[in-house]
């Protein structure tokens, strides 16, 4: 017995021996780490997933796989829309990965808790994904970026517009959690501006399955607008069952707040025509994004979303960042991000702010009739563009510590 | 020659972090106790509980809110976690014990699933963001529990990690107490045959509800740990898989067995950091080892290993 | 929200609709139950399976045999569902299950709470777990019906009277025939149906079978209403076995009425207090126990 207790231990010293040096051969510095971190199985899959990890490797490989002669690797994880999973892994990598930059990140809940932990491990977060106004206010550290678009923008350009069409009386579907919240309120802000009036709101879960008693109660609150603020397979979902009860027959409009083009794909232009909403990107505005669209469509067999587009651009320019400063310490690389500007085909007149807010133009989009469409993704038109200062939240308004008042 | 292996397993506690992940260590520990505390009820009372994790859960939204909001130290927050933990166990655990068997288990799962359904909707838990950024602190206000030491090149949260591993001794000597105390000698009668324990003139109910009482505020105490170590408490915590999880461990381990949970614990949460690539494949392989570990080893690693040693592990 | 009589009935007939499902998968617990003594943990992945099959049989069916045309229909997917379903609950007992009777009960819900993982697990990798649309309603069931206070889709309303016939089917063979009195009698004792010369075995068999078909059943006639995903089971399987201890374990019409009052219960209480309406049947539960811990149609043991 006393012997093969002692074998027991030997072996699982062993065990425990193995494992540091599988660790210890995993550190190396003398490399530039990117993970892309978000949903990559579930309800927001489509819109980001697999397609935003291409969209990072893409860039890496535009920008020739090195910097500063260092080889440039990407990993990816799926953090399944849990908070808790997505902060353990995001420990891990900066722990054991010595990832330097994590991007991607869909979904609020799962961002503030990797941008808390980047803020105290001095790591760079550059977020495409996820669009609660938080992330660049109080939850704001010196190393977080927010790329794409947030609640405010959407929540300002769509409800601005829906109001000065006459949609004056709202009730809003929301998506219980962070980021929910974070569109409602931001939405309600403007419509209340603009002269009109919210009669109610009714939270669901995230990825509900029947939307029938929410839509009912929106119903009978007779609100002439139905503000759908949630995202991805909730907002489909909601939008297909809203006729399933003959709702939009009843004068009722739907308004989706944030919607990506994948969405008015799984829809069908004949069910969303007409809808209009707010974008920080779409595939067919010009030259640029269509040469870019082509590319990322030969690999992943859809148009890039925003979020997905937005990864190529973050990550390049972070690689530029830091080809220019020289190194990739994150205080010096966010020093340059912040002050430098930021030009692509995807960002029009970019600027990373104190805030970590990257400002940008941004679309009011119209979803195509039917008849208007050319092609399987020709989906939408641009109605407006909305500058910089007319879509994000100005500075001045930032509850963010990294703001000198 | 018992004395000599725990002498051994503290040793290896005591210099783990120097050589794992101590982030995965710590997790590790927290799920030990979590499934010892569990064999308090399934391997000494016959009891399946399908709902633990209301208790491992509930204590870390308790724990987190205690120290983040209130401002209170760890030690206090743990505290407040476990007492927490009891104080719910003695409420599901009166509901429970009124049924036997599978019933027994249904109710439990239910009635854990009120307070997942507390937890996704209660103000102060944060839904489905969870309660996020949950200060460690500084221990007895003196100790601060985010210090690193660097090591080898690694920085490593030793005094997190020591305060973790104590709390972690605590509970399993409270564990290793009751079972072999008179209380547990009537728990294991209770177990084998109830009605001769009724006939004896044990007040039966009341020796079940006791022991529920100390297997949910251990499973408490290691959920309150959880939320120091990772920082978050959240909605998986609190929900059926995590139930589910703990059942596998001591099974897996040996149901009714001192190792048995550890061993269990370790092969759990190895397997799903190991395998944490192949994403949900995880799902498919653990519910594999429970049908193999139903099916063929009812007794788990240990219980296997003694019944060939013919000792009790 | 005012309480008009609009918006109640209009969230009682909602709540019903989902009654029925409760209804119809706690039937097929207390079915298995009656005879096996098991608490069947992998109903809810079984239900999600028989979704599965009308979906890939509509979309995927067709390619696969080399006739890209070939789609499996809805009338066809609401038998072959439930027959597959059911062939697979047969290798289950027969394998599996069997096996462990001789142990305690408790088995049986490891063994099949580990099956369920491994149903989820497996779906959950090769789909979307937001779930995908089952395109395949029949036109004659869309759109919707003018109940006077409410637009209430045709497809739903089918689903509430097939579901109601099933059900109380179901209880007329148990019940009421001579194949269900032997059911009924392998319950109380085997030993002595054994002896009248009925196959037992067979019997148990079957049962299984018969009992995870329904979920099959009652998952085509959930897939055109959600979106079929991987885990469409777990989320609804926890509240069945609520409805079941509310209703007593074994009784086949204590399951069907609890679980159409408890539908149309959660349904109310959308209208009065929206956050309680998915712990109500909980809280039910808990009053339950205290009051007849045997449940309301259970006998206590």
């Amino acid at each position: 017995m006393r012997f093969f207790m002692s074998k027991v231990v030997a072996v699982a010293a062993v065990v425990l021996l193995t494992g540091t040096m599988a660790i210890a051969a995993g550190v190396s510095d003398g490399v530039v780490k990117i993970g892309v971190l978000t949903d990559m199985s579930g309800v927001y899959s489509t819109l980001g997933g697999k397609g935003t990890q291409v969209g990072v490797e893409m860039a890496v490989k535009d920008f020739g796989g090195t910097v500063l002669g260092k080889p440039i690797q990407v990993i990816g994880a799926d953090h399944q829309n849990k908070a808790d999973i997505a902060s353990a892994k995001a420990r891990e990598w900066f722990d054991n990965e010595k990832v330097d930059m994590i991007t991607g990140l869909l979904n609020s809940g799962c961002a503030l808790a990797v941008q808390k932990l980047g803020g105290e491990k001095k790591r760079i977060t550059m977020n495409t994904g996820a669009a609660s106004t938080e992330l660049t206010n109080k939850a704001c550290t010196p190393y977080s970026i927010h790329y794409v678009y947030d609640t405010y923008a959407l929540g300002k350009v769509t409800g601005q517009a829906v109001v000065q069409n006459g949609g004056k009386s709202w009730f809003f579907l929301t998506a219980d959690y962070a980021f929910g919240h974070s569109l409602e309120e931001n939405t309600t802000k403007f419509v209340k501006a603009g002269g009109g009036k919210i009669l109610g709101s009714v939270r669901h879960p995230l990825s509900t399955a029947d939307f029938s008693s929410y839509l009912l109660q929106a119903q009978s609150s007779g609100a002439q607008i139905i503000g759908l603020a949630n995202a991805g397979g909730d907002t489909t979902n909601a939008i297909k069952q809203a006729r399933e009860f003959g709702i939009d027959k009843k004068g009722q409009t739907l308004v989706g707040l944030l919607i990506f083009d994948t969405d008015i794909k799984s829809l069908g232009l004949s069910v969303a025509q007409g809808m209009q909403f707010t974008s920080g990107f779409y595939w067919d505005r010009d030259k640029a994004t269509r040469d870019f669209a082509k590319r990322f469509y030969a690999i992943h067999k859809a148009m890039p979303t925003m979020d997905q587009a937005g990864a190529y651009s973050a990550t390049m320019n972070y690689l530029k960042a830091i080809k220019a400063a020289g190194t990739d310490d994150p205080d010096v690389v966010m020093a340059k991000l912040k002050s430098m500007d930021i030009s692509d085909f995807f960002a029009v007149n970019g600027k990373i702010r104190a805030d970590g807010r990257m400002v940008h133009d941004m679309y009011l989009m119209e979803v195509k009739k039917p008849a208007e469409s050319k092609g399987e993704w020709d989906l939408l038109k641009i109605v407006k563009t909305v500058s910089p200062a007319d879509a994000f939240m100005p500075l001045s308004e930032s509850t963010c510590s990294q703001v000198k008042k | 020659m018992n004395r000599l292996l725990w002498i051994i397993l503290i040793l290896i506690g005591l210099v783990a972090p120097f050589f794992v992940y101590p982030v995965f260590m710590m997790k590790l520990l927290c799920f030990a106790l979590f499934a010892s505390a569990f064999n308090v009820l399934l391997g000494y009372s016959g009891l399946l509980s399908f709902g633990h994790a209301a208790f491992f859960g509930g204590a870390s939204y308790i724990t987190g809110h205690l120290v983040k909001v209130s401002g209170l130290t760890p030690e206090l927050g743990v505290l407040g976690g476990t007492v927490f933990a009891a104080l719910l166990g003695y409420i599901i655990g009166s509901l429970a014990i009124r049924r036997q068997g599978i019933y027994f288990a249904m109710v439990t799962l239910a009635l854990a699933q009120i307070v997942y359904f507390i937890a996704l909707k209660a103000p102060f838990t944060g839904g489905e963001d969870g309660l996020q950024g949950i200060p460690r602190g500084n221990l007895f206000g003196l100790i601060d529990l985010n210090q690193s030491y660097t090591v080898g090149g690694s920085p490593l949260p030793l005094n997190l990690y020591y305060f973790v591993f104590a709390l972690f001794c605590l509970g399993f000597w409270i564990i290793h107490r009751t079972i072999h105390s008179p209380f547990g000698q009537v728990l294991k009668a209770i177990r084998e045959n109830e009605p001769r324990a009724v006939s004896l003139g044990y007040k039966v109910e009341r020796f079940k509800l006791i022991a529920f009482v100390i297997s949910a505020a251990l499973a408490g105490m290691a959920g309150s740990m959880k939320s120091l170590v990772f920082q978050l408490a959240s909605l998986t915590d609190v929900s059926w898989h995590t139930s589910g999880e703990v059942v596998l461990m001591t099974l897996l381990g040996g149901v009714g067995t001192v190792l048995g949970p550890l061993v269990g614990a370790f092969t759990v949460v190895t397997l799903q950091s190991e395998l944490s690539s192949v994403g949900s494949w995880i799902t498919v392989i653990i519910g594999i080892t429970f049908v193999i570990c139903v099916l063929l080893f009812r007794r788990g690693f240990v219980g296997e290993l003694g019944r060939l040693l013919k000792k009790s592990l | 929200m005012e309480l008009s009589f609009q918006t109640v009935m209009s969230q009682v007939m909602l709540g019903l609709n989902n009654g029925v499902f409760y209804a119809i998968l706690s039937l097929g617990l207390a079915v298995i139950f009656g005879l096996l003594n098991i608490v069947n943990f992998a109903h809810g992945a079984l239900y999600m399976l028989g979704a599965y099959v009308a979906l890939l049989g509509f979309t995927s069916l067709g390619p696969l045999i080399g006739m890209p045309d070939f789609h499996l229909n809805y009338w066809a997917a609401l038998i072959v569902a439930p027959l597959v379903v059911g062939a697979v609950g047969i290798v289950i007992e027969k394998t599996m299950l069997s096996r462990l009777y001789k142990f305690d009960h408790l088995y049986g819900l490891l063994l099949t709470f580990g099956l369920a993982l491994i149903i989820q697990g497996v779906f959950t990798n090769f789909f979307n777990v937001s779930g995908d649309p089952y395109e395949a309603k029949p036109d004659v069931l869309s759109g919707a019906v003018n109940l006077g206070f409410m637009m209430f889709p045709k497809y739903r309303l089918w689903v509430i009277v097939i579901s109601l016939l099933v059900c109380f089917g179901t209880w007329y063979v148990i019940e009421r025939t001579k194949l269900g009195s032997f059911l009924r009698a392998g319950t109380e004792n085997p030993e002595l149906v054994k002896a009248f010369g009925v196959n037992v075995p067979l019997m148990i068999t079957l049962t299984y079978g018969y009992g995870v078909a329904l979920a099959a059943f009652a998952g085509v006639l959930a897939a055109p209403i959600y979106s079929v995903s991987p885990v469409m089971g777990s989320e609804m399987i926890i509240t069945v076995f609520a409805v079941v201890v509310i209703g007593g374990m074994g009784s086949i019409m204590g399951s069907i009425v609890t679980g159409l009052l408890l539908g149309m219960v959660e349904g109310f209480t959308k209208v009065v207090y929206a956050p309680a309406s998915s712990t109500v049947i909980f809280l039910i539960m808990v009053i339950v126990l205290l009051v007849k811990p045997a449940g309301l149609f259970g006998r206590e043991s």
